[in-house]
């Protein structure tokens, strides 16, 4: 049989996805025994101009972590798509935005200014800023344009398959792997992931809610064995994909929400506001004290930071307004 | 912007503001066609992600309508209501939409008067601030 040509690309992220794909640890020798990695940016030296003198739809699997930020990260959606039978948004940022998508709080001006004029440590007198092309000596020289908006891999060419997570954990990595090269595959679309909510999968003992106060990580220890929402402290649980084996739950914190939002679902955050207000101290109350909910609920300090950590630039607003 | 309608997306309640938008009608009372009504059976059904959705596809102004406190056929619906209202208003104010777009009213059944003066005031409100962001950016 011949072996499978796989590809990896980094856009816009952090790294940490490319790095994630080596946390199946050995079992990656399997993979390379069955497929040719022909591109992978943190460990090979593969140039552009390779991929783009392959032949259309020659690479089986490509992985595509990162979200869109500038024409660079476009440009090779467009040409891996182009070359790849199948593309898979893998990670949170081709996902969702993740991260990078919550600088759609700003735009290209703001981080600009605030990048190269407004740090502390800036002396920029001249007010130097990235431009496009340049003239040296040797002749123009371009640089890939910065965008106004974080995009999700989705929003800029057709996604085959996603894989959530910030990094995906090593068991949902395996497992794509294998489907991929077994050829096992759910519907076009699909995340390859569990559909129930991380509660589901949640070992902590959890009772009818009522949050009295809500509390941020640093200003409670939390009880390892009860609901972190019973405790005061928001955990995007409810309104989180589960497939992650409760990582973060396990070490004591909460759920931030990097899996992105369950099917039928169409805005993580919205689905989190809606919980956390079922839950906000509401049971026995008769009077309705319009200035007791809003003192609790100020205690939310960064409500687009703990509702769409991850999921900005595919919610439904996507952006800030800036006037 | 002389000639700008805004266009208000109403969700309300079957129970108590729907009825009383019902009477403004049978009462015809004349008030601005800009809100169109979509009922829900309680204002408690509507989830965050209507109200982001409308919007998103580029509604000026969204009103939720409810019970007024205590008097909510399912007990508790408008309790839960108004939470998501100010935590909505709280995250539109973060993305840079204006808290005026979005309207929380209890209106019983028996006010068709007050639907009518709503009605009327989120349209001169909605006016004064302009037309939605939103609907700017789409045709881009």
């Amino acid at each position: 049989m011949s072996k499978a040509n796989i590809a990896f690309y980094w856009a816009a992220s952090c790294g940490g996805c490319e790095i994630a794909v080596l946390d199946i640890n050995e079992k990656i020798l399997d993979i390379i025994e069955k497929a040719n990695i022909l591109m992978w940016p943190v460990a090979m030296d593969t140039k552009y101009e390779d991929l783009k003198k392959m032949k259309d739809k020659s690479i089986d699997v490509c992985f595509f972590n990162g979200a869109i930020r500038t024409s660079e990260n476009e440009e090779l959606a467009h040409l891996l798509r182009k070359k790849s039978k199948i593309l898979v948004a893998f990670g949170s940022c081709a996902h969702e935005g993740c991260i990078p998508a919550l600088a759609n709080l700003f735009n290209k001006k703001l981080i600009f200014d605030r990048a190269y004029q407004e740090t502390e440590t800036t002396v920029n007198k001249e007010n130097t800023l990235p431009m496009t092309s340049f003239d040296v000596k040797e002749g123009e020289i371009h640089i890939p344009e910065f965008y106004d908006t974080v995009k999700t891999l989705d929003q800029v060419v057709e996604v085959d398959y996603y894989l959530p997570g910030c990094p995906p954990t090593p068991n949902i990595v395996e497992d794509a792997f294998n489907k991929f090269l077994t050829g096992d595959l759910p519907p076009k679309g699909a995340v390859l992931a569990p559909v129930k909510a991380l509660c589901d999968e949640c070992p902590r003992k959890k009772k009818d809610k009522t949050i009295e106060t809500i509390y941020r990580v640093y200003e409670k220890e939390a009880d390892p064995e009860k609901c972190f929402l019973d405790q005061g402290i928001i955990c995007m649980g409810p309104a989180t994909r589960s497939g992650c084996g409760h990582q973060c739950i396990k070490g004591n914190m909460p759920c931030t929400g990097c899996f992105g939002k369950t099917p039928e679902v169409n805005d993580q955050g919205a689905k989190m506001i809606s919980a956390l207000a079922s839950v906000l101290a509401v049971e026995n109350e008769i009077e309705l004290d319009e200035k007791k909910v809003e003192e609790l609920i100020s205690k939310i300090k960064d409500p687009v930071g703990t509702f769409y950590r991850y999921s900005l630039a595919s919610s439904f607003i996507k952006r800030k307004v800036i006037k | 912007m002389e000639d700008f309608e805004p266009k208000i997306i109403a969700f309300l309640c079957k129970w108590c503001t729907y009825a009383g938008a019902d009477l403004a009608g049978v009462s015809r009372l004349k008030f601005s066609p800009n809100a169109v009504p979509i009922r829900v059976m309680c204002s408690g059904r509507v989830d965050p992600s209507f109200v982001l959705d409308a919007f998103a596809k580029g509604a000026d102004g969204v009103l939720v309508g409810g019970c007024h406190p205590g008097d909510c056929h399912y007990a508790q619906g408008n309790y839960k209501t108004l939470r998501r209202v100010k935590l909505l208003k709280m995250l539109l104010k973060d993305m840079g939409l204006e808290e005026e777009r979005l309207r929380l009213e209890w209106i019983s059944a028996s006010e068709g008067n007050k639907f009518r003066e709503v009605v009327n005031d989120m349209v001169i409100k909605i006016k004064e601030i302009g037309p939605s962001p939103l609907k700017k950016e789409e045709s881009k």
